[in-house]
């Protein structure tokens, strides 16, 4: 087994785990798509990976924010506010179905977002600023920024309007916001693994200093990621509005980022920076969709959700860490190991990854 | 409009889900004539409900001609703010402080200070600890437990000739723990169990009082139990039961006729929904309460006697009111 496919494996694992519970609660139907009378897929679980798909847009991005050793607290707000002027834009103009309002609202939001994402790039690579601290300024004043631009009120958009489209409509059967995914997650993914661009990520993330001195740009490419990490910010902010035809600039993506480092860290990348997993990024999104279905599923109150998602996170760093596994496998092990007579496993896969 | 923008950033620095259900700010308002100076420290500027609550009192305050000032902080939901306020305010000798507590507890210091300066306080929406019950005169805010009796009420009503015999219920929760949620919830089955309503709680989660989580919450409810032979849902405010609503239009439902709804707060886009027909009881949760506010100001500064909790005037609405009230609805 490749080192990639064992790092992607014990999420694999927990995930069909989880989606086994459901099935057993609610039955086979958990599983199996239905379609609604307007043409769009819907069931338990595309609905999950159609509510998932805010989430998972953050977390690509958070996913090249960590392989290069930094992180993106403000993806939350960016969310907010990528909202907040798409609502506003549209419920300010005559025409809210007009399809150049529209795309204008769409343009203008995004345009911001990556802008926003851009200026976090900015303070990390060209001031040094600690990412953290560079991203909590936006994390705190985004949503005041958000609230500025809807006046403190909560915009609503007509359900008419193509806008509500981008998270309610369907092509092909399939959801659009999961298309997008689809999209940005092959993009992202071409991108990275098909050009030199994910290897100098990984590099930059390993040690900026010595990638600057072999040549590689790295405060560019630092901009760049987290230019691209604002565009999701924002573009998951449009689909999240979309779905609900409103713009909520208090509640609209809250502890979002919270959820997005969980899903990466669930995905096997390491927050140390270097070596990231996009696929790994996507199933530890799916994990945490279907966890909260689970929760109602299998009838626990909502004071469990906190515990159960911990629980979760918990099997999952105990699965993923190389001691923990190479404890608990040692009984089964022991043959086939004194017959090799090979060095610890345990090594062996540390060397692997 | 300078300070606004501070309140605004400064309400996006210090997030508190709990405040969703009753929840804004404004700069001060000053009233005209010769009466009381009034110091109200309020919560922040977290929602549409406060910033109408904000609106009201200040509005009031201008109209009231026994009300000679008002002077409005807001505390951007941070205690520290508030007590500073207070502080203010006594070392400025207002005649009555009206605070509306962001937190239960901590008020003991700065509140026994104010009974020292021999300045009354009224407290606004919110309460606090019991402990510190002597160092204030009475609190005028939303009974949350009625609220949910009210709902309850009508649900005996409607359902008691329920043809299968079982009103099967979904409830939408606020923030697990949260007053409103807890006592929403507690007021709505008492009156059920009370009145011997046969019906069966099919599902209840939280929705954390926003619409994105009551849409996500809903949609789990339908595939998972269907809305076939579901009744009534119970949304603990309306931005969740706004949610609820399109997720089961989605699913290819008439919200308000396959399944009957109940919201609590009552804003425009609620009552609009009424209008619309998607849904069927609004139990108000009142932020427009400044004329009462000033009332009761003024009776505590004269040394009348009032009660330790003066409930705010509520109303309810049915399908038959929704069009004439929704032009009156002020957030």
């Amino acid at each position: 087994m490749s080192p990639y496919a064992k790092r992607l494996m014990w999420p694999v694992v927990i995930l069909l785990a989880l989606v086994a519970v459901n099935i057993a609660a609610t039955g086979v139907d958990f599983i199996v798509p239905s379609v609604n009378d307007d043409g769009r897929l819907g069931g338990a679980f595309v609905n999950i990976l159609r509510r998932s798909v805010p989430l998972l847009l953050i977390a690509l991005g958070m996913t090249l924010v960590i392989a290069t050793k930094g992180i993106d607290l403000s993806v939350g707000a960016v969310y907010a506010i990528g909202a907040a002027i798409a609502c506003q834009t549209i419920m300010d103009s005559s025409d809210q179905g007009a399809a150049g309002t529209v795309l204008t609202a769409i343009a203008l939001a995004l345009v911001v977002t990556a802008v926003i994402g851009a200026w976090n790039g900015v303070m990390v690579a060209a001031f040094g600023i600690q990412p953290i601290v560079a991203t909590l300024i936006l994390m705190i004043a985004g949503r005041g920024i958000a609230q500025l631009i809807t006046g403190g009120q909560i915009p609503k958009v007509e359900d008419t309007s193509p806008f509500t489209e981008l998270g309610r409509g369907a092509f092909l059967t399939i959801p659009i916001p999961i298309w997008i995914a689809a999209l940005a997650l092959t993009a992202l993914a071409l991108l990275t693994r098909r050009t030199a661009l994910g290897m100098l990520l990984e590099s930059v993330g390993g040690n900026p200093e010595a990638s600057r001195l072999a040549g590689i740009r790295s405060k560019g490419i630092t901009v760049l990621v987290y230019l691209v990490c604002g565009l999701c910010a924002g573009l998951a902010g449009l689909i999240g509005a979309s779905n609900l035809g409103s713009a909520d600039a208090n509640n609209g993506g809250l502890w979002i980022e919270l959820d997005a480092i969980l899903a990466v860290v669930i995905g096997g990348t390491a927050l140390l920076g270097g070596r990231f997993f996009l696929l790994g990024t996507t199933i530890g999104v799916v994990i945490i969709g279907t966890l909260e279905d689970t929760i109602i599923n299998v009838g626990l109150s909502s004071q469990w959700q906190f515990t159960a998602k911990a629980i979760v996170v918990f099997v999952v760093a105990l699965l993923q860490s190389p001691g923990f596994r190479a404890w608990i496998l040692k009984p089964f092990k022991r043959t086939p190991q004194a017959r090799v007579e090979a060095p610890a496993p345990a090594k062996a896969e540390e060397a692997a990854k | 409009m300078k300070r606004r923008t501070f309140a605004g950033i400064g309400a996006g620095v210090f997030l508190l889900p709990l405040a969703a259900a009753c929840g804004n700010g404004d700069d001060s308002g000053d009233g005209g004539g010769d009466g009381l100076v009034v110091g109200f420290a309020q919560v922040g500027a977290e929602s549409a409900w406060r910033t109408a609550n904000s609106e009201s009192v200040q509005a009031a305050a201008e109209a009231d001609d026994r009300i000679a000032e008002l002077k409005f902080v807001d505390a951007q939901q941070d205690q520290e703010k508030q007590i500073e306020a207070v502080r203010n305010f006594i070392t400025q000798q207002v005649d009555v402080i009206v605070l509306a507590p962001v937190v239960e507890t901590g008020w003991t210091d700065v509140l026994q200070e104010a009974a020292d300066a021999g300045i009354p306080v009224v407290l606004a929406d919110r309460g606090i600890e019991a402990a510190d019950e002597d160092l204030y005169v009475t609190r005028l805010g939303s009974d949350f437990a009625e609220e949910g009796r009210k709902a309850g009420q009508w649900t005996v009503d409607t359902f008691a000739a329920d043809p299968d015999g079982v009103t099967r219920i979904l409830e939408l929760q606020g923030t697990t723990g949260s007053a409103p949620a807890n006592d929403r919830k507690a007021g709505f089955f008492e009156v059920l169990d009370g009145e011997g309503l046969a019906y069966e709680l099919v599902d209840s989660q939280s929705g954390n009082f926003t619409a994105e989580e009551g849409k996500a919450v809903m949609e789990t409810f339908i595939t998972t139990h269907g809305l076939e032979g579901i009744d009534l849902l119970y949304a603990h405010n309306d931005e969740m039961g706004l949610g609820a609503i399109q997720a089961i239009e989605e699913a290819g439902y008439a919200p308000g006729t396959d399944i009957q709804i109940i919201i609590v707060d009552g804003s425009k886009a609620g009552f609009q929904a009424g209008v619309d027909g998607k849904l069927n009881y609004i139990v108000e949760c009142n932020p427009v309460f400044g004329e009462q506010l000033m009332d009761v100001v003024v009776a505590v500064s004269e040394g009348d006697e009032v009660e330790k909790f003066t409930p705010v005037e509520e109303g309810v609405f049915d399908a038959s009111q929704f069009e004439a009230e929704l032009p009156n609805r002020q957030f």
